[in-house]
C-alpha cells in the first residue's frame, strides 16, 4: 500500500499501540498533523501550552503508565523547545519518543527559517537519534525508536523528519508490534545481536554468590532506585526485602518501587536522607543497590560512602557499575528477572537486633506543632489522608519536592512523578496532565512549589481545556526555598535574589484560566479546600501558605559524609 | 587536573555501526567527558556496515576504564578493546614533503630514506615525498631528522592497532555479554 510519509508516522504509531500523543504543531510539521485528523478517531492528540509542556506530559504519561510516550514539535524553536524535556527524561531513564520534523532537503544547511540542527542538539541527551531523509526508511526508523527507547534501560529517543519526506510516498505494510522481530531493520538489529552478543541471560554464579553474601550478612541493607521503578519490579523487591529482612532505604527515583508502608523503609536516602537511612547505610555490612546509580545526591561522599559494608550493585546497565561508587560484586539484569531469582534461592533471614537499631533512628523528619499554621509535614500528611491512597503525585524541583517524597508513601511505581537527575522546575504540571491523560481512572495531584508553578504555569490552560480535575498544590512560601535554605546554611545568610516577593496572585490566576483556586493557611482551610477541589471535579489551585524559612530536615552537605547531618 | 596526574596515552579500539552521526556521537562523549583525542583512525573492516575506529587518548587507568564503559553503552558501539602496548601491534602511515635544493640535498634525503625504510612516492624538482609506515616513534624520528630539511607539509593517518596472536576485538566475554544486555532486550 503506498502511503505518504506523515500517513507511514501515523500507522507507525499504531503499530506500537500509541494512543495518545503530546504535541504541538508548525511549519514543518504541517504535513503530519493534516495526516492527523484521518487518524482522530485511533489517536488522542492533546495540544500544549508550550512544547515543553508536551515534553513533560508524555514523560509523566510513560512514567505512570509504563509504555513509551509520544511527543511532536516542529523545527527549530519547536525542536530546542523540547530539549529541557528531552534531557529530563535522559536523566530518569524514562521512555519517550519525540518527534519533531526539519525544513525540506532544498532548504537543509541553508540556516533556513525555523532550521536548528535538531540531532546535533538532541545527540548529548538522548539514548539514541535519528535523522530521516529517506521516505523508505521512514517506517523502520520509527520502529527502530521505539524498541530502542523501551528497551534495556529505557530512555528517550529523537526523531527528525524532513518535511518533505512528510509528503513523499512510499510502499507501507502493517506491521504489529510483535513481528518487528522478524521485519526490516530491526530483524537486521535483532539478528545481529543473537549472532554477536550473548543472549541477555542472567548469570547464575552471581546470583549464587549474593545469596552467599546475604547469608554471611549480619547487618545487611538495601537501596531501592528507579531502576525498580522502571522496570515494574516492586513485588519481587518488596518479596526480596522481606526474604532478606533487611532496613531499605528508597532513593527519590525510588519511590513507590517499595511499599512504602512495609515496616522496612526507613524513608528517602542521601542529601535529604532520614537518619534511619543515611546511619543504616554507614553502618551496615551489607549493601545492595538496585537499579540505582549512586548519584552525587545519595552517595555524597563516594569514598566513604557505606565504608564498612560490602556494596553489591544490580543494574541493567553494565556501565553504571563502578562508576561513582566501587563494588564488591554486581549483577547485571532486568531488576525483576534478576530479583525473581534471588527470591527462588533466598531463605527467610532474620535481623531483628540489626533493624532494632536502625529503627532507633527517625524515618520521618518531625517539624514543630506550628499549631494554626501549616508546616510541612501537616500539610503533606493532611493531602495523603484526604486523597485517595492510591493518588499519583507529580512535583516539581525544590523544598516541597523533598517534602513530599519525604513524608507521601508511595506503593507502586509511577504514583511518584519527579524529575530525580535533572531537577527540572516546572516538571511537575506537564507531568501531572501526562499522567492524568494516561490513568484517567486516578487521582491526580500536583505538588509544586511557588518558584517552580511560575515557570510552567502556562500548562493550567491544557488542564483547563481537557478538563483534567488535577489539584495543583502551591507549597508558598514566597523564596526559592531550597537556595534559601543553602544561602542560609552555606553562605551566611546572604539572601541573594531568592524573594518571590511579586506576583501573580495564583488564585486569581486559576480564575483567569477557567479553573477554581483558594489560597490556605491552616490546617482547616486546607481540609475545606481539598474537599472543595475534589468535589469540584476540574483542575484547582490551593495556594498553600508556609513560613519563609521552613527548611528541608536533615540535610546533609554535598560531597560530606552521609551522617555529617548539618545543623538545621 | 587531578585526572592527568597518571595520564598516559591508551588506545582503544572500537567496531561501531557505520550510520550517519556516530562519529560526532564518539567525538562527543570524548568532550563531554573532558578528554582530547590525540589521534583518531576509522576505516571499512570485513564485515560491510562496520566501521573500526582506533582512537589514541591521554588518560589514567580508572579514567580510561570509565571511558571503554561510556563507550560500550553507546547504542552504535558494537565492541570496545583497551589495547595493551605490550600484546598490540600499532602502526601509523606518514606522508613528509621535504624541500631540496640541489642533487647535494636530495641524496641525502633519499639516504635517510632508506635507513628509514621509507618509500619514496614523489618527486620534484624541488621537493621529496615520502611514505613510512610505523609505530609513533618511528615516524616522530624520522620526522626529526628531515627538520634538518625544510619540510613542507606532513600527513599522518593517526595509530592503528591490532592485537598479537589469535586475540580478536570480537572474542566473547562474560563482560561484554553484559555490556550488550541491554542493547539485546529488543
Amino acid at each position: 500500500m503506498k502511503l505518504k510519509g506523515s500517513e507511514i508516522l501515523m500507522e507507525c504509531l499504531l503499530e506500537q499501540e500509541v494512543d495518545t500523543i503530546f504535541g504541538y504543531p508548525g511549519g514543518t510539521i504541517l504535513n503530519v498533523y493534516d495526516s492527523l485528523v484521518k487518524y482522530r478517531d485511533r489517536i488522542n492528540h492533546i495540544l500544549t501550552a508550550h512544547e515543553q509542556g508536551a515534553s513533560h506530559a508524555a514523560d509523566g504519561y510513560a512514567r505512570s503508565t509504563g509504555k513509551v510516550g509520544v511527543a511532536f514539535s516542529t523545527s527549530g524553536p519547536g525542536a530546542t523547545n523540547l530539549t529541557t524535556g528531552v534531557a529530563t527524561a535522559y536523566m530518569d531513564s524514562s521512555p519517550v519518543v519525540f518527534i519533531s520534523c526539519n525544513v525540506a532537503d532544498n532548504l537543509i544547511g541553508k540556516d533556513s527559517f525555523q532550521e536548528v540542527d535538531s540531532t546535533g542538539v538532541m545527540l548529548p541527551i538522548t539514548k539514541s537519534n535519528f535523522q530521516v531523509t529517506d521516505v523508505k526508511k521512514l517506517a523502520g526508523t520509527v520502529r527502530r525508536a521505539f524498541a530502542i527507547a523501551r528497551s534495556g534501560r529505557p530512555g528517550p529517543v529523537f526523531i527528525d523528519i524532513l518535511k518533505n519526506v512528510t509528503a513523499e510516498e512510499a510502499e507501507y505494510e502493517f506491521i504489529p508490534k510483535q513481528k518487528h522481530k522478524e521485519a526490516g531493520v530491526l530483524k537486521a538489529v535483532y539478528d545481529r545481536n543473537m549472532v554477536d552478543y550473548h543472549k541477555p541471560e542472567i548469570d547464575e554464579d552471581d546470583i549464587n554468590k549474593l545469596v552467599e553474601m546475604i547469608g554471611e550478612s549480619e547487618k545487611p541493607m538495601l537501596i531501592c532506585g528507579g531502576g525498580v521503578v522502571r522496570g515494574r519490579a516492586h513485588e519481587e523487591f518488596n518479596k526480596f526485602a522481606n526474604l532478606a529482612d533487611s532496613p531499605t532505604a528508597v532513593t527519590v527515583m525510588g519511590g513507590g518501587g517499595m511499599n512504602g508502608r512495609n515496616p522496612l523503609v526507613t524513608g528517602m536516602i542521601g542529601m535529604h536522607g532520614s537518619q534511619a537511612s543515611n546511619i543504616g547505610v554507614d553502618e551496615c555490612d551489607l549493601l545492595i543497590a538496585v537499579g540505582c546509580r549512586f548519584s552525587d545526591r545519595v552517595a555524597l561522599d563516594p569514598e566513604t560512602f557505606a565504608a564498612k559494608a560490602k556494596i553489591v550493585h544490580i543494574d541493567i546497565d553494565r556501565s553504571e557499575i563502578n562508576k561513582n561508587v566501587q563494588t564488591d560484586h554486581h549483577i547485571v539484569g532486568d531488576a525483576k528477572r534478576v530479583l525473581e531469582k534471588l527470591n527462588e534461592r533466598l531463605s527467610q533471614q532474620d535481623h531483628s537486633e540489626w533493624k532494632k537499631f536502625v529503627f532507633s533512628y527517625p524515618t520521618e523528619t518531625e517539624y514543630e506543632d506550628g499549631g494554626d499554621t501549616l508546616n510541612p509535614k501537616q500539610l503533606c500528611s493532611t493531602i495523603a489522608k484526604l486523597m485517595p491512597e492510591d493518588t499519583m503525585v507529580a512535583t516539581d524541583v525544590g523544598q516541597h519536592q523533598m517534602w513530599a517524597i519525604q513524608h507521601f508513601h508511595f506503593d507502586y511505581p509511577g504514583q511518584l512523578l519527579t524529575s530525580g537527575g535533572f531537577g527540572t522546575m516546572g516538571f511537575g504540571l506537564g507531568a501531572a496532565i501526562g499522567a492524568k491523560v494516561g490513568n484517567p481512572d486516578k487521582t491526580v495531584i500536583h505538588i509544586a512549589g511557588d518558584g517552580s508553578f511560575r515557570m510552567n504555569c502556562n500548562e493550567l490552560t491544557t488542564v483547563e481545556h481537557y478538563k483534567l480535575p488535577i489539584i495543583t498544590f502551591v507549597f508558598n512560601n514566597g523564596t526559592l526555598g531550597m537556595v534559601r535554605q543553602w544561602q542560609n546554611l552555606i553562605y551566611k545568610g546572604n539572601i541573594s535574589e531568592t524573594n518571590m516577593d511579586r506576583g501573580p496572585d495564583f488564585v486569581k490566576l486559576a480564575e483567569a484560566y477557567g479553573l477554581k483556586g483558594r489560597r490556605v493557611s491552616n490546617q482547616e482551610e486546607l481540609a475545606d479546600a481539598i474537599k472543595d477541589a475534589l468535589a469540584s471535579g476540574s483542575g484547582y489551585i490551593i495556594d498553600c501558605m508556609l513560613d519563609i524559612d521552613e527548611m528541608v530536615r536533615p540535610m546533609v552537605g554535598g560531597g560530606s559524609h552521609i551522617t555529617d547531618f548539618m545543623r538545621t | 587536573m587531578e585526572k592527568m596526574e597518571f595520564a598516559k596515552r591508551q588506545t582503544l579500539a572500537l567496531l561501531v555501526d557505520n550510520e550517519p552521526g556516530v562519529l560526532s556521537q564518539i567525538a562527543r562523549l570524548f568532550s563531554r567527558k573532558g578528554y582530547n583525542i590525540e589521534a583518531f583512525a576509522a576505516g571499512p573492516t570485513e564485515n560491510p556496515g562496520v566501521t573500526r575506529i582506533t582512537i589514541d587518548v591521554l588518560a589514567d587507568e580508572p579514567h580510561t576504564e570509565l571511558l571503554c564503559n561510556q563507550l560500550n553503552k553507546l547504542y552504535p558501539v558494537r565492541s570496545v578493546k583497551w589495547l595493551n602496548a605490550e600484546s598490540s601491534i600499532y602502526r601509523e602511515l606518514m606522508l613528509i614533503k621535504v624541500k631540496v635544493s640541489g642533487s647535494e640535498q636530495r641524496n641525502d634525503v633519499i639516504q635517510l630514506a632508506n635507513i628509514f625504510r621509507a618509500q619514496i612516492i614523489d618527486v620534484s624538482l624541488e621537493t621529496l615525498t615520502l611514505g613510512l609506515a610505523g609505530d609513533a616513534e618511528k615516524l616522530s624520528a624520522m620526522e626529526k631528522i628531515l627538520s634538518e630539511f625544510e619540510t613542507l607539509e606532513i600527513a599522518r593517518t593517526g595509530v592503528v592497532a591490532i592485537e598479537r596472536g589469535s586475540a580478536t576485538i570480537n572474542d566473547e566475554s562474560k563482560e561484554r555479554g553484559e555490556f550488550n544486555y541491554g542493547k539485546n532486550v529488543l
